[in-house]
């Protein structure tokens, strides 16, 4: 139950030949079933770790162990790795020429070969749970945006995932619908599924997080309990970041 | 029987021009000998299928050596500072080829193109048709190329990120998520392609073969009188090319109403 699922060793990722040091020796790790919220002030290197552990991003130095596994090996698969690592972007990313549906079953089609029946079975459960039942044959374009990051959720979710990266999922939304994600990313993590949350929601930090992780300047600066970032931490830095959006 | 220019006439005209109005003779003897006579107007049905034939021909051909080139081109471009090993060797090679490809197809005539591809490297093959519509089709491929590629780079870049993160590899996502979207997006280019593409079969005369223009142009030279036959083979194109940008039309349409 304590074992770690992802581990970053010394996390180095620089961009434009070392001219930007977006990430600068991090070393991170996160246990199965744990939340983790990464939070930090813009350009820290908040999205450049996230996408780092799923090597969308390839780090420049260091290495990302997921299940034990080394997938910043050459060697490694990482098409199958990425099946059990869910991520949901701040601008959903749909597929605007699919149906609800077949975003949702495209994945586990083609890549877990399971059946077309089996797959929309699993589909239409999700979208029960989130609330889209009768949305399955919709086009993205016909949805909210609320409603489109929830797509994006169970769109990962078909995958039976692992762990769920999250990029700032409610950064791009109307504030009236920042609360119907929350909701659904709360229910996730009350049912125990690991997860990695970029996000400026400071209440879901606080109320979700099992920890909370401090970004500045490519480094992780400090982590902890959400009651010790938040009522006491440690750097100075921290305090000035809290300071503005608190 | 009136005695009007007919005697200026090397055609014996049948009655039905002499019996009309004689303001109307000289021209109903030339829509005689450019259509009528001979039944000449079977060449120009022959050139039109062959010219409809050859087109479409050229654009399947077009599309397909489009698709390869864009996506090799587009390949190397976003992959090739991460590849390394036999698979950068042999991306880089095709890129390269695909490159030389481009320059040579775009930077010389089509219809020089066309005359080497006939008399030079398919000297032996009398298929008339099936030689020109490869030489158009090779030629095409390179606009087809360049307009396929723009298609995919205007597909935001979210959707591979998204293929990707999901487990689907490179060649996966472009299949089943971006070329899908990109081949929808210049769908209407592609048709209007298959408009240029009409036009510019009208050097197939060059190697002899019998199509829309080069009816027009052996009538002309039948009957010692281009205005009539070449003025058919003009309204053709003209007819065929309203008609078919009035579907590109209808299909821009329907496109933009299923637009999300
Ligand atoms: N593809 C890229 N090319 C060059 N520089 C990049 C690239 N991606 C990120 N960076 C730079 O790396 C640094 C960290 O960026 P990152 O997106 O990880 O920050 P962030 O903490 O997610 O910020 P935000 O809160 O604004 O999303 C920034 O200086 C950014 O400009
Ligand atoms: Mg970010």
């Amino acid at each position: 139950m304590s074992a770690d699922i992802i581990q970053a060793i010394n996390l180095e990722k620089h961009f434009d030949g070392g001219d930007i040091k977006a990430l600068n020796g991090v070393n991170a790790s996160v246990k199965k079933g744990e939340v983790v919220v990464v939070i930090g002030p813009s350009g820290s290197g908040k999205s450049t770790f996230l996408r780092c552990l799923n090597l969308l991003e390839v780090p420049t130095g260091g290495a990302v162990l997921f299940e034990g596994v080394d997938i910043t090996d050459k060697k490694a698969d990482i098409n199958l790795h990425r099946q059990k690592m869910g991520m949901v972007f701040q601008h959903f990313n749909l597929f605007p020429h699919m149906t609800i549906l077949k975003n949702m079953t495209l994945a586990p089609m083609k890549l877990l070969r399971k059946s077309q029946a089996e797959a929309e079975e699993k589909a239409k459960a999700l979208l029960e749970r989130v609330g889209l039942g009768d949305r399955a044959n919709a086009y993205p374009s016909q949805l909210s945006g609320g409603q489109k990051q929830r797509i994006a959720i169970v769109r990962a979710l078909c995958m039976d995932p692992e762990v769920m990266l999250f990029d700032e999922p409610t950064s791009a939304l109307d504030p009236e619908m920042v609360g119907e994600v929350l909701e659904v990313m709360k229910e996730l993590a009350r049912e125990g599924m690991t997860m990695v949350v970029v996000t400026h929601e400071m209440g879901f930090a606080r109320e979700m997080a099992d920890r909370v992780v401090f970004m500045a300047d490519g480094k992780i600066v400090e982590e902890g309990t959400p009651e010790k970032i938040f009522s006491s931490p440690e750097q100075a830095r921290t305090r000035e970041f809290l300071a503005k959006v608190l | 029987m009136k005695p009007s220019a007919s005697q200026t006439w090397p055609l014996e005209a049948p009655d039905w021009i002499l019996n009309g109005p004689e303001w109307l003779n000289d021209l109903g003897y030339d829509f005689y000998k450019s259509f009528v006579f001979d039944d000449r107007y079977q060449m120009y049905i022959k050139g039109l299928g062959n010219t409809l034939l050859l087109t479409l021909l050229a654009l399947l051909i077009g599309v397909a050596l489009g698709v390869v080139i864009s996506l090799i081109r587009v390949s190397w471009d976003k992959n090739h500072t991460e590849m390394q090993g036999p698979g950068r060797f042999f991306l880089g090679f095709f890129n390269a080829l695909a490159k030389v490809y481009l320059t040579v197809i775009r930077g010389t005539p089509a219809v020089v193109q066309l005359m080497i591809m006939y008399f030079v490297i398919f000297a032996s093959s009398r298929n008339k048709v099936m030689v020109a519509a490869l030489s158009f089709g090779i030629n095409s491929g390179a606009y087809v190329a360049e307009i396929i590629r723009g298609g995919i780079m205007s597909i935001d870049g979210g959707q591979m990120e998204a293929g990707r993160s999901l487990g689907f590899g490179y060649v996966a996502t472009m299949r089943y998520i971006i070329l899908p979207q990109a081949f929808k997006a210049v769908l209407p280019t592609l048709a209007n392609e298959f408009i240029v593409l009409l036009k510019e079969t009208a050097v197939a005369g060059y190697v002899g073969l019998t199509d829309v223009t080069y009816a027009g142009n052996i009538i002309g030279g039948n009957c010692y009188d281009y205005l009539f036959p070449l003025l058919m083979s003009a309204l053709i194109y003209l007819i065929l090319v309203m008609f078919f940008t009035f579907l590109v039309g209808k299909l821009e349409r329907r496109l933009r109403s299923s637009e999300r």
